[in-house]
């Protein structure tokens, strides 16, 4: 089983500089502790405390994963996921 | 140091105007490695607030599949502040998210959505370190190495 991560630019540092890797699980809490196998640390920016980070935005087959079960969302082969950091600050 | 040219200078600074107090927020976006600030892309701001940016999710990876198919990258990533100095609040630094663009922030504080100068004040922002550098407006942004 494979499904392909699509990895930005401030988490490559994790992936010697890879911009895509495969990874596997049947959800995506699975997913991305088969990500953290293999590029360790990167699980740290993507979840705190047992859920998906505030601004951080992963996206299965375009759907954004907080609609569709969050870490619970299901993956089967073939899928893609898109990470991406939230674009957003402010003054306050 | 960023350069931009006068007419993206313009939409930018227009944009804050006239979503004050509403933080306006967007890109301008160039070709990979380029470090040209070439297609100004609005985003809409779904926080919809005068503190708080965030572009929405579906909007989001929207943008970046646009880009990838273009290759493309973000290298000025610009929001306002209504009410404050165009500097970064210790929000923008955390959540800084592209170590290889121009964080720009235009402060509409004096003026308003009305006629008159703003604060437009570029930086780096990297691992949590704030570098503001000099912005050059110019009538075109200079041509990459590639096609010069």
């Amino acid at each position: 089983m494979a499904i392909e991560v699509r990895i930005p630019t401030i988490l490559r540092t994790y992936t010697g500089g890879e911009k895509a890797v495969n990874a596997d699980g049947a959800n995506l809490s699975a997913l991305i502790d088969s990500l953290e196998a293999n590029h360790p640390g990167i699980k740290d920016r993507l979840i705190d405390g047992g859920d998906l980070r505030r601004f951080v935005n992963i996206y299965i087959n375009d759907e954004d994963v907080r609609f569709i079960g969050s870490l619970e969302a299901a993956l089967s082969d073939g899928d893609q996921v898109v990470i991406l950091p939230a674009v957003a600050g402010g003054a306050r | 140091m960023l350069q931009i040219d006068r007419t993206t200078y313009d939409a930018l600074v227009a944009h804050a105007k006239r979503d004050h107090p509403v933080e306006a927020c967007g890109m301008v976006v160039g070709p990979i490695g380029s470090d040209r600030a070439e297609r100004h892309i609005e985003m809409v701001n779904a926080a919809g607030s005068p503190t708080f940016y965030e572009y929405d999710s579906t909007d989001l990876l929207q943008l970046y599949k646009e880009m990838d198919e273009r290759d493309e990258e973000p290298v000025v990533i610009y929001h306002s502040h209504s009410e404050t100095e165009a500097y970064p609040s210790v929000t923008d630094i955390n959540l800084a998210g592209e170590p290889g663009a121009h964080y720009v922030l235009v402060s509409t504080r004096e003026h308003g959505n009305n006629e008159g100068p703003v604060e437009f004040r570029s930086y780096r922002i990297i691992d949590g370190v704030v570098t503001e550098e000099e912005v050059t407006i110019v009538d075109a942004v200079a041509p990459s190495e590639e096609s010069s």
